[in-house]
């Protein structure tokens, strides 16, 4: 699927009747890439869970182009083009590498897989292996590998670098520059590691206490240490 | 987004049905076994075939899917009645007797899946006794259909193919229920494998985490409920042909809660787990009972309790667990 854009229109959601973000307004262009910045607890991973329908929405509206997905299920908003790299990974545990590769081709020729272990060359090593007997980073590279496996327009990455080795991290950074050069996918980036964040996208949102409290462009935060001090509670380095 | 594979790289790839031939002739070998060593019990044998249709049919929900239910029966069993009563009416071709069979199967599975697949845990538990419980209850209530507690008798199929007849000795019968259990099991063992199959364990795993690729979970299951009610459909249909008789037992709790028990005993989510099951519990129950007809309950509730305690994930796990530590030899992991 070619790149979508995405449009975000006053965004209330929470987990059941608790409200966890509060008008949230965006749009990110097709083939864009934007990172969402924020101090924990703010609402950043309920935003992605709500994009991909696994929150209670109490209000706004979600488009990819011109198609409102907003009471779409989960399961069509992945059929439609969405890929979800959540923070926990979410593999599946009693398949191997390879089959859970396979539930990601999405109708793909299994000559596809390649792709995967082409982008990541230790999944090949450990197709054989079940999703329990990974390792944190090999399990992340599973998890991105399975999702692009089935050609996303939007791709949501929930913390792909928490707890990783700076190896691994580099690794991952690297596909997705790639990824993003190749303008094919638009992605949204929610990451602790607010320097590699700043570095890889074009535009930047803030969130604190579940409303948006700065949007722009990412060489702003980059020149003002103080601004993102104040905003992310962490300085660059 | 980019294509990134460039070198196409050929992995290590397994011969195409390799596995499935390897099967195949290992059930003929058991087979064979089989009418070597219990020559004249071949109409257990049958039986005994019939019954692991329905544990591999449970194994598809229960042990692929993660589906708990206590009513599967209820599909083997409508299965029995649809071919006794087409039987009894005038169908006596054996394959269009197999068919009624699949079709019967396959009606109640999507009905049960329908039902049961919306819920998790206890409920769906709870709601597959039910299920179960209204089969059997229709059973009895019907007996101007079914014979009710009398039970459906004089279904006499006709000769298989046109040409072999079911004599006393269960000869042919034997030998159609193993080539339909090699049929049905080569084909189980592809369908588990395809990528319909991956999902179906996907869900079991986590279905929030298969609704998050894109999987549609109630649906799937839905599906999966009928091609298991299929195969315990080819279960019932073959027990019916094979016994010439349908009795309530073949709808009941106990079938169901005994066949769980085989699955549990075997292993499941693995085809072989709930064949080996079947087999080993329904061959230990015979010569159990046989040797001591008073406490016979007794010693396969003891083989039970070791199982569970000493092999809790089956008595196929130990076995899977060495071929897997033999093909990973040589092999980076």
């Amino acid at each position: 699927m070619p790149a979508a854009p995405l449009e975000i229109n006053g965004l209330c959601a929470g987990y059941g009747p608790t409200l966890i973000i509060e008008d949230i307004s965006f749009s990110v262009k097709a083939g864009d890439r934007l990172a969402v910045l924020g101090r924990n607890g703010m609402g950043k991973t309920t935003l992605l869970a709500t994009l991909m329908g696994l929150s209670t929405r109490h209000d706004g509206q979600i488009k990819i182009g011109e198609q409102d997905i907003t009471d779409r299920r989960t399961s069509t908003r992945a059929d439609l083009g969405i890929g979800y790299v959540p923070q926990t990974r979410d593999i599946f545990a009693s398949l191997t590498v390879e089959e859970n590769l396979r539930t990601g081709l999405k109708g793909r020729p299994v000559a596809a897989l390649h792709e995967a272990y082409e982008m990541f060359p230790r999944l090949r090593e450990r197709r054989r292996n079940y999703g329990m007997q990974l390792s944190g980073g090999e399990q992340q590279m599973l998890s991105m590998a399975r999702t692009l496996l089935g050609k996303p327009s939007i791709l949501l990455l929930d913390e792909p670098l928490e707890g990783l080795a700076p190896v691994i991290c580099d690794e991952l950074m690297a596909l997705l520059v790639q990824l993003a050069a190749s303008k094919e996918v638009t992605i949204i980036l929610v990451e602790q590691q607010i320097e590699r964040a700043l570095d890889f996208a074009d535009s930047v949102m803030v969130m604190e206490r579940g409303r948006t409290s700065w949007a722009g462009r990412p060489e702003v935060l980059i020149a003002d240490r103080a601004l993102v001090d104040r905003l992310v509670g962490v300085g660059i380095h | 987004m980019t294509d990134i594979a460039i070198d196409h790289v050929p992995g290590k790839r397994s011969i195409p049905f390799v596995q499935e031939g390897l099967g195949a002739l290992t059930i003929i070998a058991l087979g064979a076994v089989g009418c070597f060593l219990f020559p004249d019990d071949l109409a257990l044998l049958t039986r005994l075939i019939g019954i692991s249709f329905l544990v591999l049919s449970l194994d598809l929900v229960t042990g692929y899917c993660g589906i708990a239910t206590l009513g599967h029966a209820a599909q083997f069993g409508v299965a029995a009645y649809a071919v006794g009563i087409a039987c009894v009416r005038g169908v006596t071709d054996p394959v269009a007797l197999l068919a009624i069979g699949i079709v019967a199967g396959t009606l109640m599975g999507l009905i049960s899946g329908a039902l049961i697949a919306r819920f998790r845990g206890l409920p769906q538990l709870v709601l597959s006794i039910a299920v179960g419980q209204l089969v059997a209850a229709l059973a009895n209530k019907l007996q101007w259909l079914t014979g009710g507690s009398d039970g459906l008798s004089g279904i006499l199929p006709g000769k298989v193919f046109g040409i072999y007849s079911f004599d006393m000795y269960s000869r042919t019968a034997f030998l159609f229920s193993l080539a339909t259990l090699v049929v049905v099991f080569v084909a189980l063992s592809r369908f588990v494998r395809s990528p319909f199959g991956l999902l179906c364990r996907g869900i079991k795993d986590d279905d929030l985490r298969a609704k998050m690729i894109g999987v549609a979970v109630y649906p799937r299951l839905v599906i999966m409920y009928g091609v298991a009610g299929a195969v315990a459909g080819v279960g019932g249909a073959l027990t019916a042909i094979s016994t010439g008789v349908v009795g309530l037992d073949s709808v009941g709790f106990e079938r169901s809660a005994e066949v769980l028990v085989m699955l549990v005993l075997g292993g499941a989510g693995h085809l072989w787990g709930a064949l080996a099951g079947a087999l080993i519990f329904q061959i230990f129950e015979h010569i159990v009972s046989a040797a001591n007809p008073f406490h016979w309950m007794t010693l396969v509730g003891l083989l039970l309790i070791l199982i569970v305690v000493f092999a809790p994930r089956g008595l196929i796990e130990p076995v899977l667990m060495l071929v897997r530590r033999r093909a990973g030899k040589g092999r980076p992991s």
